[in-house]
């Protein structure tokens, strides 16, 4: 698991360090506030051995049609390919549902960027074609998306559509590469008991020059 | 079994040990195997690894993918019951709201306090690290030597598995012949880790974890530990049989409940239990210590959680273990009028010099490590190698501009994916979506290396705390803690030395830095408290005027009062520290059992 500031920057490393990465990430965020706590999420002794479903803990409140355009935008961003199905299949529209619902600091603070996102792509879809986001043919969503997709270079006007598309399309992978299908797709082989642990195979090292 | 209610105590102990973590836990198993009968006090709620931990739950079973919370700080399967920077209802204040004089204090209120949650890196102090004014003029010695703790380094090892290697790098002692475990295979990025920081003349060398990568020498060990004591010998051989070696699989940070690491509930408490010597009550929160007219400390007060009752229970010798500055904490709310200040605090020193460990880190990408076929990765949860300081020459000489040393801990590989795999690409991928996306991850997916430097903090007049003048109380009523931080220039540029290090190492494996290299050290360093590794604010010293306790860690002022926690520190050298508080817990204990036999306590 990664500490919450990890989104900033260390994340672009691997997932689960706990220790290392977890004290990493410290320099952009202040010390969680003491007020936080009396939010109701699942506290700080939950059960941990029970599965958890979406809904579960704290409601989830998007609407119909903001789910419907969440699902077309996951899947614009992960869509199915030869490797693995799509995002909307491993129930990432739940996943991202969950996060923007749920009481946590940064969930909250995702939130608005993510509503006022879906109401950007919708007007903007309405000011090219007249029509919804999600009533869009997929090239139409594109030519918008390929605008936005780049939060560095995104024209100024642009910008914080942009920053809504990079934080929404770093959820949609959240979402896709916690489920077991993501896991598959990177071919993750760990977490299986092993009577012992013989490391990398030597043609690898050796075809790398490490030994 | 002896968890007890505070209705159900005994009227008397011999002694009470506060706090159940590596400090308590050490403290009741070196008492209990010799026969010492001990009422072990946690603020917590009991816990049991056995069947509490998520040993193979993945993110998709966990509420948001398991990411950290303001809940759970760690991730959702962390084992930290009740903890964190903060803590319900038992808040802590800061003397100045400047961020760079800020102290983040880390509690857990479990049984077993701690060793849950903790990274298990077990690295001996050596020779220099005890008498560093000896060394540099900075700072102070402690009152003994190595050579005085590594008999009891060498028990802690034996007695708790730790895997290592023996490399006789400057003042990075060996272990004697059977101590260590041997240390995991290394993975693809830990070699080239190897490989190219080697070339820049950094070396790297095994980690050292608690962890056992075999089984313990339960035939062996034993006797090794407690020689003519047989009882004792068959109760830890009893309890090492019991502990299954490492699965190769599952974070440590959760817990094990196979045993296979190092934690305090499932190592050191069930042979103290299994003695017949050891109670325990949980949800006993200590806040005093009681002293009888003879000067001696006759047991503690606490509140009992469960009823929000305030209860005593008496003892012939008094053990704080509850952490540095929970200890620190209790003496100074242990007030009389022979103790105005805090009890065993004549030398005024109580709560000052807090050290924590200098922490800063950099990530990077490495494209030789890019698309590689599917490892397992898993290996012992990480540390399989890591970088001992290893310019104690340029130090010395005056080279560095800084005092005191730092290793490197690093981590790569292809771990389990979820909520950070593929966060914040963009500086590699220029934006992509759709199917390019997925294949930028797959590609990416393992070729990211983060390090992390752990450096020593010198003690200074300015990092201490006290009881908070402004009267804040927790839910308990108890007076809390006021913190003031300040890190002196030699952590600042320590850590400022640490960013250019990674930098330079990532470069070296061809690789991109993620983000930008902090040049200057009071954006470089972490928070103090962040890297969880405060000691002192009780320290050890030659003399009562200076110090808090002796060498035996025993308070100067209070002969049956003891503190075998973090706070005795009087350096905090770059090694973790709980290797350390075991093995001087494990001293302080077997000094304590001989007083009671010599019947001075």
């Amino acid at each position: 698991m990664d500490r919450r500031t990890s989104i900033k920057w260390v994340l672009a490393a691997s997932a689960s360090w706990p220790v290392l990465h977890a004290r990493s990430g410290w320099a952009t965020e202040a010390p969680p506030a003491e007020p936080l706590l009396a939010l109701k999420g699942y506290g700080t002794d939950p059960d941990l051995l029970k599965t958890y479903h979406p809904g579960e803990v704290w409601p989830l409140t998007l609407s119909t049609v903001q789910r419907q355009l969440a699902a077309v935008l996951s899947d614009l961003i992960m869509p199915a390919d030869e490797h693995s199905p799509s995002a909307t299949s491993v129930g990432v529209v739940d996943f991202i549902d969950e996060w923007v619902s749920a009481p946590y600091p940064d969930c909250q603070r995702d939130r608005p960027i993510v509503l006022a996102g879906f109401s950007w792509l919708d007007a903007e879809a309405a000011r090219r074609h007249g029509k919804s986001f999600a009533e869009l043919a997929v090239a139409q969503q594109s030519g918008i998306c390929d605008e936005i997709c780049d939060a560095e270079h995104a024209a100024p006007e642009r910008r914080e559509a942009a920053r809504f598309f990079a934080r929404y399309r770093d959820l949609t992978a959240a979402g896709f590469y916690s489920s077991p299908v993501g896991r598959k797709d990177l071919g993750y082989v760990g977490n299986v008991p092993l009577a012992r642990f013989d490391g990398p195979p030597p043609e690898l090292l050796k075809k790398l020059g490490l030994i | 079994m002896p968890f007890v209610t505070a209705n159900d105590q005994k009227s008397t102990y011999d002694v009470i040990v506060v706090g159940s973590g590596a400090a308590g836990g050490q403290s009741a198993y070196t008492l209990c195997m010799d026969g010492a009968k001990v009422l072990m006090l946690e603020a917590g709620r009991k816990y049991t690894a056995e069947n509490e931990t998520p040993m193979f739950q993945t993110p998709d079973m966990a509420p948001l993918g398991g990411v950290a919370t303001t809940d759970k700080v760690f991730g959702f399967y962390d084992a930290t019951v009740d903890g964190g920077w903060q803590v319900p209802g038992e808040p802590y204040v800061r003397a100045t709201e400047d961020p760079a004089g800020a102290f983040w204090w880390w509690r857990a209120r479990m049984l077993g306090g701690r060793t849950g949650h903790w990274g298990r890196i077990s690295l001996r102090d050596g020779p220099y690290d005890f008498k560093p004014r000896t060394r540099d003029g900075l700072g102070f010695d402690w009152p003994i030597n190595y050579t005085d703790l590594a008999p009891y380094y060498d028990k802690v090892e034996l007695l708790i598995g730790v895997y290592g290697s023996n490399e006789g790098l400057e003042n990075t002692p060996n272990s004697p012949p059977g101590c260590l475990l041997p240390p995991p295979k290394p993975l693809v990025s830990d070699l080239l880790v190897k490989q190219r920081a080697g070339r820049l003349g950094i070396p790297l060398i095994p980690g050292h974890r608690a962890v056992l990568t075999r089984a313990l020498d339960h035939k062996g060990n034993p006797a090794r530990l407690h020689p003519g004591n047989v009882s004792a010998q068959k109760l830890v051989a009893e309890a090492m049989r019991s502990r299954s070696p490492c699965l190769w699989a599952t974070p440590c940070n959760r817990g094990c409940s196979v045993r296979a690491n190092y934690q305090s509930i499932t190592v050191h408490l069930p042979p103290a239990l299994a003695s017949g010597n050891l109670d325990i009550t949980t949800d006993a929160m200590v806040y005093e210590v009681t002293l009888g007219r003879d000067g001696r400390a006759n047991g503690v007060n606490f509140i009992d959680r469960t009823s929000g009752k305030q209860r005593h229970a008496s003892a012939r010798v008094v053990v704080l273990a509850a952490s540095a500055c929970e200890s620190v904490r209790i003496l100074l709310n242990s007030t009389s009028g022979q103790f105005p200040q805090g009890l065993a605090n004549s030398s005024g020193k109580l709560g000052r010099y807090l050290m924590d460990t200098v922490g800063s880190g950099v990530a990077g990408q490495v494209p030789l490590l890019e698309s590689l076929p599917p490892t397992n990765d898993d290996a012992a949860d990480g540390h399989q190698l890591y970088v001992p300081w290893w310019l104690y020459k340029e130090q010395l000489a005056g080279k560095l501009g800084f005092a005191r040393g730092y290793h490197i801990e690093f981590g790569g590989g292809r771990r389990m994916p979820g909520y950070g795999t593929a966060a914040g690409i963009e500086w590699l991928t220029g934006g992509s979506y759709g199917v390019k996306f997925k294949q930028d991850v797959r590609r990416y997916y393992g070729s990211f290396l983060s390090f992390d430097g752990r450096g020593e903090m010198i003690p200074n007049e300015n990092s201490y705390c006290e009881i908070d003048p402004g009267g804040t109380r927790d839910k308990w009523g108890i007076p809390v803690l006021r913190f003031r931080w300040q890190w002196s220039e030699h952590e600042l540029r320590q850590a400022a030395h640490m960013q250019s290090t990674f930098a330079d190492i990532i470069h070296a494996m061809g690789g991109r830095v993620r983000g930008t290299v902090k040049t200057d050290g009071a954006k470089a360093i972490a928070p103090g408290g962040f890297i969880i590794h405060e000691v002192g604010g009780a320290i050890m010293g030659a003399d009562r005027g200076s110090s808090v306790t002796n060498q035996w860690c025993q308070t100067w002022d209070v002969p049956n009062l003891f503190i075998t926690d973090g706070a005795v520190f009087a350096s905090n050298a770059d090694k973790n520290p709980t290797l350390t508080i075991m093995a001087i817990a494990w001293r302080a204990a077997d000094h304590i059992l001989e007083r009671m036999r010599r019947k001075e306590l």
